[in-house]
């Protein structure tokens, strides 16, 4: 079989990325606006990422989410669960209309990811510093029984603030799961400040290389790039991969970005018509 | 009880493909021989509980039937979240076994006292906590823990009470055992530490007390008929566990006790009385220290009858 003979709809122009990329941000500002939830500036800060990961890069089936020989994906960094639930419900998982309930009473599509009821999310995160270790699981998985999928694990800079993705990141490293990858959405930002004013992660690549992990960082908005850094995978047969994606938190909405306050506001009112006319939508 | 999970878990490993074992680098020389015949099925995780109870979570949902090993509080308590958030909810096949409930590690102090164990665990939903109060029932729960699968806890004792099987015995997780019956007193035990509420009912049958005594080797799911009996139909109740007083084994009896609709006449939580053990010592110098021994029980259980018949 063929590695992506399961993989419907894949998209192979850039055009058709950038404009997933800008679907999922449309409905990342519409779920956390009517939900008046938080955290869209770090889903917008992944929304590129996301739209080449799951529109191109990703071996899934949307017909057959538990598709045996599928690609993992996890999101370890769950609070942006809007980002992810969009990124399924845009290739097919289940239809666009569900993301209406985000954040509703009665709803499975919780602010952080989950499993129950979710076809195409494989694992509840929300406390952070989990999702590393479980793909690192699954992909040990994987190469004991010599299987080509791989686990990709979505994280953001201020979880590896967190003790256990270091634990992670040396086992890993150790045993050389080369069909790991991790992904980091390296926009600089944390909760409450910037992640150099709060714990330092620099010299971040060299932290990674020094775990026997091989390192590719690049632009995280630009889907060509992107593309061909995952075109590359593995980085090295003996090694797990990490791409550190150098990204912009709120990125798409002049507004929310590079500012630490969009970690937690949402947009409502003129913000949100002003966000949502950004993103080509002038009838929000 | 260590070396009886090893038995069946080496048994069945012969034939299970898909079962780990995972070691948070603990198992000096008991797990030697394991790890040298089945390669694939060991993983040395390190000093590092979190991940391995997140990577053996990440197994258990690409289908092993996983395994985590350490001793004492190493394998619930540092990792405790990841239990809760991955293991729980996602109703992964992991057993956690922890060497050494109680005071097993008397001398090793604090760090190495298992006494809130099973309280914690008791609260997290689809997990199953379970302490054998002898070799028997610790190779029959392992048995049956490896078939029912996870999420469960197996909380091994380096003691044991003389509680082996009845001819032709079957032994089912979450049905407790009458090991004698009698009608004065009520002793329901977990864990190792039966063996003094044994000890204390021979004491007070020499009074012309007559004791039941029921080891409850399943904390959850809790066997609440088996409970409601003994409140109906003895004089009284006293738990039995080497663990605080609050929120385990005793906790779960009463709540069983009001829930069935009949409080028993009386009621004692033989167990640490809400702190932390300042000295060292075996377990059975512990138990002694703190009101565990079977001489305690026995005073205790005396006392409670008599308050109760004024």
């Amino acid at each position: 079989m063929m590695p992506d003979a399961g993989r419907p709809g894949r998209l192979n122009d850039p055009d058709s990325l950038r404009d997933l990329a800008r679907r999922i941000r449309i409905n990342a500002v519409r779920m956390t606006s009517s939900g008046k939830s938080s955290h869209v500036g770090s889903v917008l800060s992944m929304a590129d990422i996301m739209a080449v990961l799951y529109g191109q890069v990703l071996r899934v089936d949307p017909r057959d989410p538990k598709w045996p020989d599928r690609d993992r994906f996890i999101l370890s960094k769950g609070h942006a669960g809007a980002g992810v639930y969009a990124a399924l419900a845009e290739t097919g998982f289940f239809p666009v209309e569900r993301l209406k309930t985000h954040y509703q009473n009665g709803s499975t599509l919780s602010g952080h990811v989950s499993h129950k009821g979710v076809p195409g999310v494989e694992l509840s995160t929300g406390s952070l510093g989990h999702g590393l270790g479980v793909g690192t699981g699954m992909a040990y998985a994987g190469k004991l029984a010599g299987h080509a999928w791989r686990v990709f694990v979505q994280m953001s800079d201020g979880e590896c603030d967190e003790g256990s993705n270091w634990e992670a990141i040396q086992f890993a490293g150790h045993h050389e799961l080369s069909n790991l990858v991790a992904v980091i959405d390296y926009n600089k930002i944390q909760s409450l400040a910037r992640v150099e004013d709060t714990l330092r992660l620099e010299p971040f690549a060299d932290k990674w290389r020094a775990f026997h992990w091989a390192v590719e960082e690049v632009d995280g908005h630009d889907v060509e790039a992107l593309s061909a850094c995952f075109a590359r995978l593995p980085f090295n047969d003996g090694k797990p991969s990490v791409v550190i994606a150098h990204t912009t938190k709120g990125k798409g909405v002049s507004f929310m970005e590079n500012s630490v306050l969009w970690h937690y506001r949402t947009a409502q009112g003129e913000e949100f018509k002003a966000a949502m006319a950004e993103l080509g939508v002038s009838d929000a | 009880m260590r070396d009886a999970f090893l038995r069946v878990l080496t048994q069945a490993v012969e034939r299970d493909p898909r079962i780990v074992l995972v070691t948070g680098d603990l198992g000096f020389g008991v797990l030697t021989e394991y790890a040298k015949r089945f390669p694939k099925q060991y993983i040395n995780a390190g000093v590092a509980e979190q991940n391995m109870t997140m990577i053996a979570c990440g197994l258990a949902l690409e289908g092993h039937k996983v395994f985590t090993y350490s001793i004492a509080n190493f394998t619930i308590l540092r990792c405790l979240e990841q239990l809760r958030n991955d293991v729980c909810y996602h109703n992964a096949d992991v057993t956690a076994v922890s060497v050494g409930g109680g005071f097993s590690y008397g001398q090793l102090g604090m760090s190495h006292f298992a006494t809130e164990d099973l309280a914690i665990l008791r609260a997290l939903p689809e997990m199953k906590v379970v302490a054998p109060t002898g070799i028997w029932e610790a190779e029959e729960a392992s048995r049956a823990i490896i078939a029912q699968g996870g999420p469960a806890y197996l909380r091994l004792d380096k003691g044991k009470a003389d509680s082996g099987p009845r001819d032709g015995e079957s032994f089912v997780l979450g049905k407790s055992r009458m090991l004698r019956d009698g009608k004065d007193v009520c002793f329901i035990g977990t864990g190792a530490v039966l063996s003094e509420a044994m000890k204390a009912a021979d004491m007070l049958a020499a009074d012309g007390i007559s004791a039941r005594i029921i080891a409850m080797h399943t904390v959850k799911p809790l066997d609440g008929a088996a409970v409601a009996a003994a409140a109906r139909e003895c004089g009284g109740i006293v738990t039995v566990e080497e663990h605080n007083i609050l929120g385990g084994l005793g906790g779960a009896v009463a709540e069983a006790c009001l829930e069935a609709g009949g409080a028993p006449g009386f009621f004692v939580r033989i167990g640490l009385a809400d702190h932390y053990p300042t000295v060292v010592g075996d377990q059975h110098y512990l138990r002694a220290q703190y009101g565990m021994d079977a001489k305690t029980i026995a005073e205790k259980t005396r006392a409670a009858m008599t308050k109760k018949r004024p």
